[in-house]
């Protein structure tokens, strides 16, 4: 064990043994980390230098080490000019509003479920459902929900007088709509858990507090669950734009990308360019873009963090 | 009982009923589907729904999935066998690092820690490309065995339970180690048992993320009979195209171990979420 306070005078005549204690942690402090170290080097470190070496690259798999052109930054201007990679971006700054709309309905059932219901458990597992589940079965349960044609959804609003009820996946204009409303469904479970957790975290006596001083409802939210919230909500906010960058599964279950193109994200685009098309190097740039994204959004994390929250 | 009545608040009453109202939309498609996985294929889009099969043909629906042309009790043990493998091998791991990163003062600890969270910034499909390369030259590619080790090193795994190691003072690893035990005793004998249920949380998760994991399997499987769970239903979903009562039988032998985790575990699952603030 290290001991930063022994006094130098004691310390001294002890040297040599020091040493070797320092050097028996540091030995063991390697060993503990190194198999993790060793499988994020191999398995994350390199492919992320590979990324970016492949982006200057024109390759694809077929050809052979020997088949790698260096071209420069021509990836990143053809990206500029393709019209199929700028609506992917388009698509997934659309796709963000579903963060937002996923954490207010959460944060109304959070407070509604803490303080309002009886049978807390059930909702909470009731709600929670959608994120365990294979989000692949539930995929397919959408899609076939959504049917146009015969599917129940649609056959629900024909009964009720909707005569010409929107074609949903099928159809262009709805497609993104449909995939931001599943997502919304999806997410609901994990945000109201977290905003619950920190409902239990806000001082009871802060609205015993505001009773006595007669505040409403309204003042109470507004005045003391909504800015108490403020960390919470910031840290979902931030983790639901990142993951709205990976938005994958859904996707190539669903629709991939398509009907043309209308719900291609940034990450289905790299992988339709990197495993249908071949392109790597072309799907690197991509990948670098979207790392790029990702890292402005965590970089815009701690300029804003120090402003916008309350502890 | 007039009393018990009287103390049940209607406010309250009428809350609980309205979300009650809203849990339907989230557990309606699942009792569809699982409604569906019962019916012969002719009744799955009789409108109005019905909701109680009219015919019955559970057994063979799902006789068909798990013994059929795609049969599922292969998949299942491909699943089962990658899930529970992954899950044993990442939370040694992890808790390896974590403890490593906490409770042992070496001088490096510092900056590998920074750079092993800063690679979880990193969206895993910006990395495929370069992991598939790697993969087919090192002969990972299509093995089951690959997959397990795709999914063993977590980053997100070391830092949750990085934050558990931490609570444990750090004078009852010294004071064992006074006694004559070195790091290794101390990480098995005195910090795991004190972390225990954090890791059993972080294994439930873990499993779970593995069981439901579409990408992976997709990008570094090939042969059917390797395939996981989600990846089989995908496929047969595409190849068996009109047969929805099937698709749904699969569905639910997708989705039924899954509940059947999170049920036995389910305060862990919602606690370990809370705490950590962790998404697959």
């Amino acid at each position: 064990m290290e001991q930063p306070a022994a006094t130098p005078l004691i310390a001294e005549p002890k040297r040599g043994k020091r040493l070797t204690i320092r050097n028996n942690e540091t030995m063991a402090g390697w060993l503990f980390v190194s198999p993790m170290l060793i499988g994020v080097t191999i398995l994350v470190l390199l492919p992320i230098l590979a990324t970016l070496a492949l982006s200057f690259a024109d390759w694809n798999f077929v050809q052979g080490w020997n088949g790698i052109h260096w071209i420069g930054f021509d990836n990143f201007s053809k990206l500029l000019d393709d019209p199929a990679f700028t609506r992917s971006v388009r698509n997934n700054l659309v796709f963000l509003l579903a963060v937002p709309a996923y954490m207010i309905v959460s944060m109304v059932l959070a407070i509604l479920i803490d303080r309002y219901v009886y049978w807390k458990g059930f909702f909470k597992v009731a709600y929670f459902m959608p994120y365990i589940s294979s989000i692949v079965a539930v995929a397919i349960v959408w899609q076939v929900l959504f049917q146009p044609s015969y599917g129940p959804i649609n056959e629900m609003l024909k009964a009720i007088g909707i005569d010409n009820p929107p074609m949903w996946i099928a159809d262009p204009k709805f497609a993104l709509t449909s995939i931001i409303m599943i997502t919304v469904w999806v997410s609901i479970g994990f945000n109201l858990i977290i905003y619950i957790a920190g409902l239990q975290s806000i001082p009871r006596d802060l609205y015993e507090a505001a009773d006595i001083d007669g505040a409403n409802a309204w003042v109470k939210f507004a005045r003391i669950t909504f800015p108490l919230l403020s960390p919470t909500s910031f840290f979902l906010l931030v983790t639901g734009i990142i993951s709205s960058f990976k938005v994958f599964d859904i996707i190539a279950v669903m629709t991939q990308g398509g009907p043309i193109g209308s719900t291609s994200l940034m990450v289905w685009y790299l992988y339709d360019q990197a495993f249908n098309n071949l392109k790597i190097g072309y799907s690197s740039s991509v990948a670098v873009v979207l790392f790029l994204f990702v890292l402005l959004i965590t970089a815009g994390q701690w300029i804003a963090q120090k402003k916008w929250v309350n502890y | 009982m007039p009393e018990q009545l009287s103390r049940l608040d209607w406010r309250k009453l009428v809350v609980t009923a309205v979300l009650f109202a809203l849990s339907i939309l989230f557990l309606l498609p699942f009792f569809w589907m699982l409604v569906t996985s019962f019916k012969i294929e002719n009744d799955v889009f009789v409108y109005p729904i019905q909701w109680i099969p009219k015919q019955w043909n559970a057994i063979a629906n799902y006789k068909e999935v798990w013994f059929g042309d795609y049969p599922f009790y292969v998949y299942y043990l491909n699943s089962i066998k990658v899930g529970v493998i992954t899950t044993l091998i990442s939370c040694a791991t992890a808790s390896l690092a974590a403890y490593g990163f906490s409770k042992v003062r070496f001088k490096a600890s510092g900056y590998l820690f920074v750079i092993v969270l800063a690679t979880y910034m990193v969206p895993n499909q910006a990395i495929l490309v370069p992991q598939f390369i790697l993969y087919r030259n090192i002969g990972l590619f299509d093995s089951l065995f690959g997959l397990i080790i795709i999914g063993s090193f977590s980053v997100l795994g070391t830092f949750m339970l990085r934050q558990f190691f931490m609570g444990i003072h750090q004078e009852y690893i010294e004071s064992a180690k006074i006694d004559g035990a070195g790091h290794f005793r101390a990480f098995w004998s005195i910090a795991m048992p004190l972390v225990k249920p954090a890791v059993a949380t972080y294994a439930i998760l873990r499993f779970i993320w593995t069981w439901n994991d579409y990408q992976n399997p997709l990008i570094f499987l090939r042969t059917d009979k390797l395939y996981t769970i989600p990846l089989a239903m995908q496929k047969f979903t595409s190849m068996s195209g009109e047969f929805y009562s099937l698709i749904m039988a699969a569905a639910v032998s997708a989705i039924v171990p899954l509940l059947v985790v999170f049920i036995i575990g389910q305060r862990s699952v919602i606690d370990g979420i809370a705490l950590g603030g962790v998404k697959g």
